[in-house]
């Protein structure tokens, strides 16, 4: 068995607050992303998923534990930990192309080359002609690629994505998430997505990490044994539709208990 | 455009104009249509004769005998100097040329100054802490009210007068700074360290663009107060430029002249705020027209 890309060991992570009483979002959370492999974060919100994704990122430090990537203690951010977020974060005085290309003009690559390289992996992406517009003439959905297609320039070994298209309407996200499968697949990176929706889970993950309540830890991990792609009218997607309601019901009635208390 | 004069007649011979061109064209003509109302009820109420004409010389008086209006300037960009102008216009453009030079070299060295203190004051902790009490005390003090002290320290001359449109800007500009790099998305950040960039690598090519249509809209803010400022400073501590015509042309009770040099001072207010907006345009091509920024 290889090597896992990324390796979660004993991650605790405490807010402290200025003035007031500390806030513990994780503790004690383990967990290995093997190489390609397509992992989702699963969660009610508050429970600290997206936090460890910042932490393997390299954004945020851990308080407790330690997160190696292929052997490598995180230390920093990292472009091989490429990471996208719920908005595309595209800079507004950059081209897309030049937006693409940005990694690459930080890491020295001459101007026609990381021009050529940005306008592949723009056409590889279905932005093909859309090299020299800005960002704010493009569609929500196109942002999105055109993040993704940022992040892949750097060639990065993990892909992260805080809940990337939650800010999508319905019938763009059922795009893009076929779109993310075949950069998955092309790109052999291991993704890891945070998300709050079930079906989302569902249709796109090797395993789902599903969460407790705050403080995070691991509830259950569920691998999905269904072959792509993953109509929802199939009887299994409705079991594991019904699991995974099951255990987040479970987690959101705690939530809402300890708030009370 | 081209392909519908064919199809109307009448049409025809009426050369096809761009949208843009006949927007041009209509605010251009709303502009005349303005400034026409304005000056034709001034005339009127000459005629009138409500209007004295030594105070309140209507716009055909003052604007009638440009030439004899013109021997007001002379080469020194002042009244009342030996090298006295003969009524041509050069002494006229040179007045205006100083004027405009001290606008803008003020202007230059005040948002430069107030960004670079800026950024310091938010990225070197100990310079926050010694600095911005002090900023924000000096910061609602008039740049009027500096004038005194601009000419204890640097006398009569050029330089209290661009100090004085520094003042007026750097305050606003160092405090927009601060608030503005705090406002960058945090994400924007992110994704440079992701990619590897060092922090001035950052600075450069984030922060700063993503502050700089702020910072330049705060400079657009300030423009006519810069004006203002620089024709105080010329009628007492410069003693030359518009500032000091207008003021000589006020203690001569020169009205005819007083209205000339304010119809100029309009028209380089008007050209200044044009040309920002140009510079802005191609400075800043991300930010589209109309979007807060104009």
């Amino acid at each position: 068995m290889s090597r896992p890309a990324i390796t979660l060991k004993h991650i605790g992570k405490t807010w402290t607050p200025e003035g007031r009483a500390p806030v513990e979002a994780l503790r004690d959370f383990s967990l290995d992303v093997m190489p390609g492999e397509f992992v989702v974060f699963l969660g009610p919100s508050g429970c600290g998923k997206s936090t460890l994704l910042y932490m393997i990122a390299g954004l945020e430090e851990v308080t407790g534990g330690t997160i190696h990537q292929d052997g490598h203690e995180v230390k920093e951010p990292s472009a091989e930990r490429g990471l996208i977020f719920q908005e595309a974060s595209l800079f507004p005085w950059l081209t897309i192309a030049d937006n693409v290309a940005f990694g690459l003009s930080i890491r020295g690559t001459p101007k026609l080359k990381r021009r050529d390289i940005a306008l592949d992996i723009l056409r590889s992406v279905g932005l093909g002609d859309m090299g020299d517009k800005k960002p704010d003439e493009l569609s929500g959905g196109m942002r999105q690629r055109a993040a993704c297609a940022r992040a892949l320039a750097m060639r990065p070994k993990v892909l992260m994505m805080d809940e990337p298209f939650a800010a999508l309407d319905v019938q763009t996200r059922a795009k893009m998430q076929d779109f993310l499968l075949q950069i998955w697949r092309d790109s052999g990176a291991s993704i890891i997505l945070v998300t709050h929706s079930i079906d989302e889970a569902i249709s796109l993950a090797d395993r789902v990490v599903v969460f407790t309540a705050r403080p995070g830890r691991v509830k259950t991990i569920v691998p999905i044994d269904l072959p792509r792609p993953r109509p929802s009218r199939d009887p299994r997607y409705h079991a594991y539709r019904d699991q995974f309601a099951e255990l987040l019901a479970d987690e959101v009635d705690r939530a809402f208990a300890e708030q009370e208390a | 455009m081209t392909t519908t004069t064919g199809s109307i007649p009448q049409a025809k011979h009426v050369p096809a104009l761009s949208p843009r061109i006949r927007r041009g064209l209509a605010s251009a003509g709303w502009g005349l249509a303005s400034i026409g109302l304005f000056a034709g009820i001034w005339e009127a109420l000459w005629a009138m004769g409500l209007a004295n004409p030594l105070l309140l010389p209507p716009p055909h008086m003052f604007l009638g005998d440009i030439p004899t209006t013109l021997t007001f300037f002379d080469h020194n960009a002042r009244i009342g100097s030996t090298d006295r102008g003969e009524g041509s216009v050069l002494p006229l453009l040179n007045t205006m040329l100083w004027t405009t030079m001290r606008v803008v070299l003020g202007l230059f060295i005040g948002f430069s100054a107030g960004v670079a203190v800026g950024a310091l004051v938010h990225y070197v902790k100990l310079l926050r802490n010694l600095l911005l009490p002090t900023i924000l005390l000096l910061a609602p003090i008039s740049p009027v009210a500096w004038l005194p002290v601009a000419i204890f320290v640097f006398g009569i001359g050029d330089v209290p007068a661009i100090f004085l449109v520094f003042i007026t800007v750097f305050f606003s500009i160092v405090l927009a700074t601060v608030s503005q790099i705090e406002a960058v998305p945090k994400n924007y950040i992110h994704v440079a360290r992701i990619m590897g960039a060092t922090e001035r690598q950052t600075f450069w090519r984030v922060i700063l663009p993503a502050i700089l249509p702020g910072l330049f809209m705060i400079l657009r803010l300030n423009l006519f107060a810069a004006w203002m400022v620089v024709l105080i400073a010329e009628a007492v501590g410069v003693g030359t430029g518009l500032g000091q015509i207008t003021s000589m042309a006020r203690a001569t009770f020169n009205a005819k002249l007083v209205f000339f040099t304010m119809a100029i001072i309009g028209v380089l207010g008007f050209s200044f705020d044009w040309g920002l907006r140009a510079i802005q345009r191609k400075l800043l091509w991300w930010v589209a027209p109309g979007q807060g920024v104009s």
